[in-house]
């Protein structure tokens, strides 16, 4: 049998919710294995551990053919409907209905479980001055920005994934 | 599926070493099966083992982590304390209960 896996570091690019959520659940199911976990966000990623952002990231439903209409059996939405207004805060209120009854936590709550399970929170330097973003602007669990190569440094004999 | 000799008495588990008769469980099976897991249950982990064990009677899952920390009143900082290295996997399984099948 091969080795488990020891060490994951997750990186989180897209601020959608569709784009933020499954890094979260792979980051918090790692450390539910005994998994190190550390968590990067870049970009527009970014937004998940931005205190003003957090709570209200929006599913995508302008340019994503795959949705459909109420969930993945139903009928195929046409892709212009998602640029009707409105329709990304409907779609994002019924996924966030569906994932409290499975008890997957708001994006704070979900950040705060991560970093308490002892998973590590940092932020993409480049994008941090792209956005010119300061210190307070971050949830506390934000640990620390770090450039590419420092996020290699800390990744080492990881398994890196990008969501 | 293997019969197990645990604190004296024998029990029926799965290939990952689950209990798979819960009816075998007791607290001196849930001692044992703590000392597999290299734990030595206090009052706090009897805390965590008793709302397992009622929330199961209600659900019939073992409760995940939020389910825990808001319902059970358990903080998260205090389960990896309690279990290192994967602690619903080993409070369901000290427990007496199968593997949990929630992803968080």
């Amino acid at each position: 049998m091969s080795e488990p896996i020891k060490k994951v570091s997750i990186v989180v690019s897209k601020g959608s919710l569709e784009g933020v959520y499954p890094g979260l659940i792979m980051a918090n199911g790692a450390r539910m294995e005994g998994i190190e976990a550390s968590l990067f966000f870049t970009f527009f990623g970014l937004h998940a551990i931005v205190k003003k952002k957090m709570e209200k990231l929006k599913v995508a439903t302008v340019g994503n053919p795959a949705l459909c209409v109420p969930d993945a059996m139903g009928f195929p939405m046409p892709t212009i409907l998602g640029a009707i207004p409105g329709m990304s805060a409907f779609a994002t209120h019924m996924m966030k209905k569906e994932m409290d009854k499975l008890d997957i936590p708001p994006v704070g709550e979900f950040i705060e479980m991560i970093s308490d399970a002892g998973g590590e929170i940092f932020a993409c330097k480049a994008t941090v001055d792209m956005f010119h973003l300061k210190p307070e602007d971050f949830c506390p669990q934000m640990d620390r920005v770090l450039t590419v190569g420092e996020f290699y440094e800390l990744s080492a004999g990881s398994q890196i994934i990008f969501t | 599926m293997a019969t197990k000799e645990l604190a004296g008495s024998s029990v029926e588990v799965n290939e990952e070493g689950y209990l798979t008769d819960r009816t075998q469980w007791n607290e001196a099976v849930a001692a044992a099966l703590a000392t597999e897991e290299g734990i030595e249950l206090s009052d706090e982990h009897w805390k965590v083992l008793k709302f397992i064990e009622s929330d199961f009677a209600e659900k019939q899952a073992v409760p995940g982590m939020r389910r825990l920390n808001k319902v059970g009143g358990i903080p998260t900082k205090d389960l990896y304390r309690l279990f290192p290295g994967g602690p619903i996997k080993k409070a369901a399984r000290i427990a007496g209960f199968p593997k949990p099948a929630s992803c968080v």
